[in-house]
């Protein structure tokens, strides 16, 4: 079984799954049974000022993206930080770290943007033994409108000043959590770093309205007849995180910033894609919110056997192992040729490759008699909708080698060309 | 005394009060919306969908699906009810296995079909609890055609020519509507009266007038018929019911078992209801296992289906034959009756088993006796006299693809008329394109 064990930013935990800053991780009796099934870090629910606790809605808090069977796909909270008394919050902490000092637990932390209330915050968390603090530079809703969370994380000065604040006033780790809200999320991230910021951190939640009830015209969740927007996460955000975390893992200003990966993680595999853009450890919410805790059981033996099967010893091994391969679109071999091809045998008749291509890609697909669907090479684009499309996966992607003809262009397969050197670039760099 | 299972002879009450209840429940109960919409989550909306190719009356299978899949199970009826009037009852009674579900590419993938058949019948039954009929008539047209029979074919034609605003005249040959779907199938496929609840809901479009106790050649000619009504659509089924052809098959307890499933559904008490201990079907159809079947929830210590081909060949679909398996019908396969033995009454039934021979199926001579106190004869039904003027082929009416019979303005469908098999879904298909062609041949079109 390989070693799990994960060193990030100095922060050890004995395996690379964390519990994002969230519900789940809002006190102690819930920390203490998530350590129990196996999660190797907690990120503690965001703290606030000293002073009255924040308060909640009393209505309902989440709003839900279903697939199939009811199976959540994405979820919305307008839930806001903690709401418990801050002396509680770090009374818990010390016990539960002193009970568990093998585990990561980092403080997730947002104070009202003046360096007083970050330097009084640092120090009372510093006294309770944690291993590092996030800022919450993320969450989209109700704090944001009181000038935190993604207030600050919108504006790249905000982070740099804050987290140099953090840096000043404590030795701890100091991660910065960002906020997908923005147009470029390399901005925040070398903001960060300017700030001196051990890591980031990403992704917050995605402001969204996941539904309108449409007997009250209303979005939900609703509040007595009223609605807002809240922070969407859960596996339907996933994509949109993969790229952020690739993009900063990628970016000659940011690389090799560690990276905590966040965002619709819910499998082993998940989290091994993460970690292979880049992540050096995954925060999990929404997986733990829809089954509990014990999902980490499966991630935890679905990552040591796949580490196995490829032969890494340590997720060393894996971090950033697909970084080199994210390029932009300009940089694609354009030559690069393949064609569908439909496993007869396996395929189950329905049909949905020859609507999906009928309809609406290339027409490349006919019917042939017994339902029998076959790809026209002499069309065929290699989109690859037949094989999204189909629920049984038997069709496959077959490369041309170079110099074979290409039956829907007639001129053989050449070799790597790019779009820098395209003859319809007008940009193209002439040969030389 | 009261009888028991083991009570010789045929009697009535075997069994208590509560078992009747509960042997004669629905068979397969309706899916809650839960289990619907867990289930509409499975189809895979196919493109020129297989169940939709393999459904006689060519319901769009994934759109009702769909429908139900996204909370609009009336709009999901509709799909279902404007291709078929008698979806509900299809929704029981088609032998789905057979149709829509065994060309289910989810039967190919895993073995398990969408059940197209409990969700059809979780968007016909949403849309009949309205209490409201969905379908509008179009203006009057002045026309009126007669109907004979008000089985699936008549009834799928009437309400077809009545939405096209024509009256129609439905003459019907027992106390009754609803043909086979009221007379002629196992009471645990229809409860609660469904049959009769679903005529009455079809004949809300209007302009549909029933006359009951009314038969072809008894009480009326074709020629009449051809003379009062614009045009006359014959779906009166088959009446007739084939011979053993056998010494002795005239002793006490040999019986037609559509005649002992017809008794059935219409006793208003089962416990009064007479059945021998020793029960015989004699037949390979659906015809014969309801009546196995229904002979054993009746309180039949030993009933056996007695078939003279192989099980693979028997027309009772795979389903069917599990069904009777599982509610302790025998089936006994590859023989046939050779003799029926009693003292006026049957005692035994004795059968030859066969072989497939150079000429057909041949009678071996190893032979052997059932013990039987009722014997059941399910080999097929026939059609009753008809008028000289139509024309007949194989038994049957002779039709043409638009359901036209020899006689000019006379159409034909159903059991009655030739092509397609003789089940519920094929009449209402048949009787419903013939009600689009009378109507096109009423319009000039």
């Amino acid at each position: 079984m390989a070693n799990l064990a994960t060193d990030f930013i100095g922060i050890k935990s004995p395996n690379p799954f964390w519990l994002a800053s969230a519900p789940p991780t809002d006190k102690e009796y819930n920390v203490r049974r998530a350590y129990e099934a196996g999660w190797g870090g907690v990120v503690w629910k965001t703290l606030g000022a000293e002073g009255p606790p924040i308060v909640n809605v009393n209505g309902p808090r989440y709003g839900v993206i279903h697939g199939p069977d009811r199976r959540v796909m994405g979820l919305n909270n307008i839930e806001l930080i903690t709401d418990r008394p801050l002396e509680v919050n770090l009374r818990e902490i010390k016990s539960v770290k002193r009970d568990y000092p093998d585990r990561a637990l980092v403080i997730s932390l947002m104070v009202p943007c003046d360096e007083e209330s970050w330097k009084d915050i640092l120090h009372r968390i510093e006294d309770t033994g944690a291993d590092g603090v996030e800022l919450n530079f993320g969450c989209p809703h109700g704090m944001a409108e009181r000038g935190m969370g993604s207030a600050v994380g919108q504006v790249p000065e905000y982070i740099e000043m804050v987290t140099r604040w953090v840096k000043t006033h404590s030795r701890m780790p100091c991660i910065v959590k960002l906020t997908p809200n923005i147009t470029d999320v390399r901005k925040p991230a070398e903001a960060a770093k300017r700030g001196g910021a051990d890591a980031v951190s990403l992704i917050n939640t995605i402001n969204s309205i996941t539904s309108v009830n449409l007997d009250a015209f209303c979005p939900e969740p609703m509040i007595d007849g009223m609605g807002t927007h809240g922070g969407y996460c859960g596996p339907a955000v996933k994509p949109i995180a993969l790229n952020m975390v690739a993009e900063i893992a990628r970016s000659p200003a940011t690389r090799g910033l560690p990276i905590s990966g966040i965002g619709g993680v819910t499998t082993w595999r998940d989290a091994a894609e993460f970690m292979a853009l880049g992540a050096g450890s995954v925060q999990v919410c929404t997986a733990a919110m829809t089954y509990g805790f014990k999902v980490v059981q499966e991630m935890i033996s679905g990552l040591s056997d796949y580490m196995d099967h490829k032969g890494f010893t340590s997720v060393a091994d894996l971090v950033g192992r697909a970084v080199p391969k994210v390029t932009d679109w300009q940089y694609l071999n354009l030559n690069y040729t393949t064609k569908a091809v439909i496993d007869q045998g396996a395929c189950i008749k329905c049909g949905r490759c020859f609507a999906a291509c009928e309809d609406t890609s290339h027409q490349a697909i006919g019917v042939e008699p017994g339902r029998t669907y076959v790809v026209k090479d002499e069309e065929c684009v290699a989109c690859n909708l037949c094989i999204d499309v189909c629920p049984v996966d038997c069709i496959t992607m077959k490369e041309l080698p170079q110099g074979d003809i290409d039956p829907r262009t007639g001129r053989p397969v050449a070799s790597y060309a790019n779009w820098t050197t395209h003859p319809n670039n007008p940009m193209s760099r002439a040969a030389e | 005394m009261t009888n028991s299972q083991f009570t010789p002879g045929v009697v009535p009450g075997r069994l208590s009060h509560d078992s009747y209840c509960t042997n004669f429940s629905d068979v397969a109960p309706p899916l809650d919306a839960h289990q619907a919409r867990v289930e509409s989550d499975r189809c895979y909306f196919c493109h020129d969908a297989p169940c939709t190719e393999a459904c006689p009356t060519s319901i769009d299978i994934p759109l009702f699906i769909r429908q139900i899949a996204t909370g609009t199970p009336e709009a999901a009826a509709l799909t279902i009810l404007s291709q078929n009037i008698l979806g509900g009852m299809c929704a029981r009674v088609c032998p789905t296995e057979n149709l829509c579900e065994g060309s289910c590419v989810r039967q190919t993938a895993e073995g398990k079909p969408v059940e197209i058949g409990a969700l059809q019948r979780h968007a016909t039954d949403t849309i009949m609890a309205r209490q409201s009929h969905p379908f509008l008539r179009a203006a009057a047209t002045g026309r009126t055609v007669a109907v004979v029979g008000a089985g699936p074919a008549g009834l799928a034609c009437a309400h077809r020519l009545a939405m096209h605003g024509h009256d129609v005249v439905l003459h019907e040959a027992r106390a009754k509507p609803g043909g086979l779907n009221e007379y002629g199938i196992a009471s645990y496929k229809a409860v609660d009266g469904f049959a009769a609840r679903e005529v009455a809901w079809l004949m809300q479009i209007g302009g549909i007038r029933l006359i009951d106790d009314w038969q072809l050649g008894r009480d009326g000619v074709l020629a009449d018929l051809v003379g009062d009504y614009d045009a006359v659509f014959l779906g009166m089924g088959l009446s007739g019911v084939n011979a053993l052809r056998l010494e002795g098959e005239d002793k006490r307890g040999v019986e037609p078992a559509t005649g002992f499933i017809a008794e059935l559904r219409q006793a208003r008490d089962l416990a009064a209801l007479p059945i021998g201990r020793d029960v015989v079907v004699i037949g390979g159809g659906m015809t014969a296992v309801d009546a196995a079947v229904q002979a054993r929830l009746l309180g039949a210590l030993n009933v056996s289906i007695v078939y003279r081909r192989a099980r693979a060949e028997m027309p009772a679909s795979a389903h069917e034959q599990e069904h009777a398996l599982a509610n302790g019908v025998r089936i006994i396969e590859n023989a046939a009756p050779v003799a029926i033995h009693g003292n006026g009454a049957v005692r035994e039934v004795e059968f030859a088993y066969t072989r497939r021979g150079a000429l057909g199926l041949e009678l071996t001579d190893q032979t052997f006796r059932l013990p039987a106190d009722q014997v059941f004869k399910a080999i097929g039904q026939t059609l009753g006299p008809m008028p000289a003027e139509i024309a007949l082929e194989s038994g049957k009416i002779r039709t043409d693809a638009l359901g036209r019979t020899s006689a000019a303005g006379v159409w034909a469908g159903g059991d009655c008329a030739l092509g397609g098999d003789d089940l519920t879904v094929t009449a209402v298909a048949q009787g419903r394109d013939a009600a689009e062609d009378i109507h096109n041949f009423l319009m000039g079109a």
